[in-house]
């Protein structure tokens, strides 16, 4: 019977889409899992980072790192962190619309930015609207490690000592829950003080031996910190990444799913009527003879 | 009972090690130390080398490739570099990261390399040392 042969067809093509759509939401699920762990793996290493720094600042009122001296803002740097794979619902195009938002605002004042992207989606589309990116690096993977990022912001961190620019930014997605990521602009730098309280300036009165010498250690540190905090967005970014995929997939295969009814429904309503039509005409044909 | 001091090892990806221990050894840039409880503050940057842990019952050793360590009288941190880290390499990185950024390469690459091959090769001894050390123990 060659009735709906097209229908049939149409089916067929949306259950093999279906099929990929909800092995990539599996696939989504468990790797976001991973990068969840991950986010909260990196944790101890930024506490006791800031715990340590927090500490100099009591130690060392005197010793200025330019880290944490505000300047006028003339030029800024803005790193904005971004999945190398599509097919993850809006989170970069909502995280790119909040890049665009920040750039407009900074040009309104005459403020030039340059950027450094992670991630091939911001650094195709910040090329294509012209923007000037000094430093690049994609295809972090799934388990991003520090080292690979280290290029890209020391670039940044270079500008910022030699005064090309005067403030860093950086724009990621901020992983609330599995259901929602939310884009975020937050300052790197000058590094925002740390709050000042008597029971914590009472337990810093004492200062350490430092080894070579004090100012080493610092920038050092200060370093580290900004890297980590680097790192710490590239793997919540991952984390979004992963979750918005999984729910992106979840309502394509559901979409699917809805539709395949919808062809199935029409598929035996065409039938149907085929086999009435035929019936009707036997016995119309019986009639008459 | 012997007098103790809580030890952490993290790195920027995870968390170590985390306990109490009788003594600490660490390779610093001057030299290799030993920290016993009640240590003054102290904080120093570290070499790729290994950190060795002694507690009560057995000592544990890790790898590192640099970083720094904070002392104070009852808490010890070791934040740990995972990465080989090396003044040239950095810059290595910035030249490469900069490159991908105008998909141009420029003809410096072969000093990038030798950069590179230095901090690989001074990272591997220093692991090679502490996988020696392991056998030996085993043994």
């Amino acid at each position: 019977m060659a009735v709906g042969k097209e229908i049939r067809t149409k089916i067929k093509s949306v259950q093999s889409t279906q099929k990929i759509t909800r092995a990539m939401e599996m696939v989504a699920a468990s790797k976001m899992r991973k990068a969840q762990e991950r986010m909260r793996m990196a944790r101890p290493y930024a506490d006791k980072l800031r715990n340590v720094i927090g500490h100099l600042a009591y130690a060392h009122p005197e010793y200025k790192h330019p880290f944490l001296v505000a300047r006028d803002t003339k030029r800024v740097g803005l790193i904005v962190v971004t999945s190398d794979r599509g097919l993850c619902g809006g989170l970069n195009t909502n995280l790119l619309k909040t890049t665009l938002y920040t750039l407009r605002d900074w040009s309104g004042q005459k403020v030039d930015v340059e950027l450094c992207t992670i991630g091939s989606k911001g650094f195709n589309f910040l090329k294509r609207v012209g923007g000037h990116i000094v430093s690049h690096v994609s295809h972090l993977g799934d388990t991003p490690r520090v080292e690979q990022l280290i290029g890209t912001v020391k670039t940044m961190l270079d500008n910022y000592t030699a005064g090309k620019i005067d403030r860093l930014f950086i724009v990621y997605n901020r992983f609330i829950n599995t259901m929602s990521q939310q884009p975020i602009v937050e300052q790197l730098l000058p590094l925002p003080p740390a709050q000042t309280d008597e029971a914590q300036k009472l337990q810093h009165h004492w200062d350490y031996i430092y080894e070579p010498d004090s100012k080493e250690v610092i920038d050092e540190l200060l370093t580290r910190y900004i890297e980590t905090l680097v790192y710490q967005s590239a793997v919540e970014n991952l984390a979004s990444e992963q979750s918005a995929r999984m729910v992106a997939m979840k309502a394509a295969s559901d979409n699917a799913g809805k539709l395949i009814d919808e062809l199935k429904l029409r598929y035996n309503k065409a039938r149907q009527a085929a086999i009435t039509q035929e019936i009707s005409e036997i016995v119309g044909g019986a009639a008459a003879v | 009972m012997a007098m103790t001091m809580h030890v952490d090892i993290v790195s920027a990806e995870q968390e170590i090690y985390s306990g109490t221990a009788e003594m600490l050894f660490a390779p610093l840039t001057t030299g290799q130390v030993g920290i016993l409880p009640r240590h003054a503050p102290l904080i120093a940057r570290m070499k790729p080398g290994e950190v060795r842990v002694r507690t009560a019952t057995e000592e544990i050793d890790f790898y590192v490739s640099g970083g720094v360590l904070e002392v104070q009288p009852h808490v010890v941190t070791v934040l740990a570099d995972t990465a080989a880290r090396a003044k040239d390499l950095d810059e290595a990185k910035v030249k490469e990261a900069k490159q991908r950024a105008e998909e141009v390469l420029k003809n410096r690459q072969s000093e990038i390399d030798y950069a590179r091959e230095i901090a690989t090769l001074a990272e591997a001894t220093a692991q090679l040392r502490a996988i020696q050390r392991l056998r030996n123990k085993t043994k």
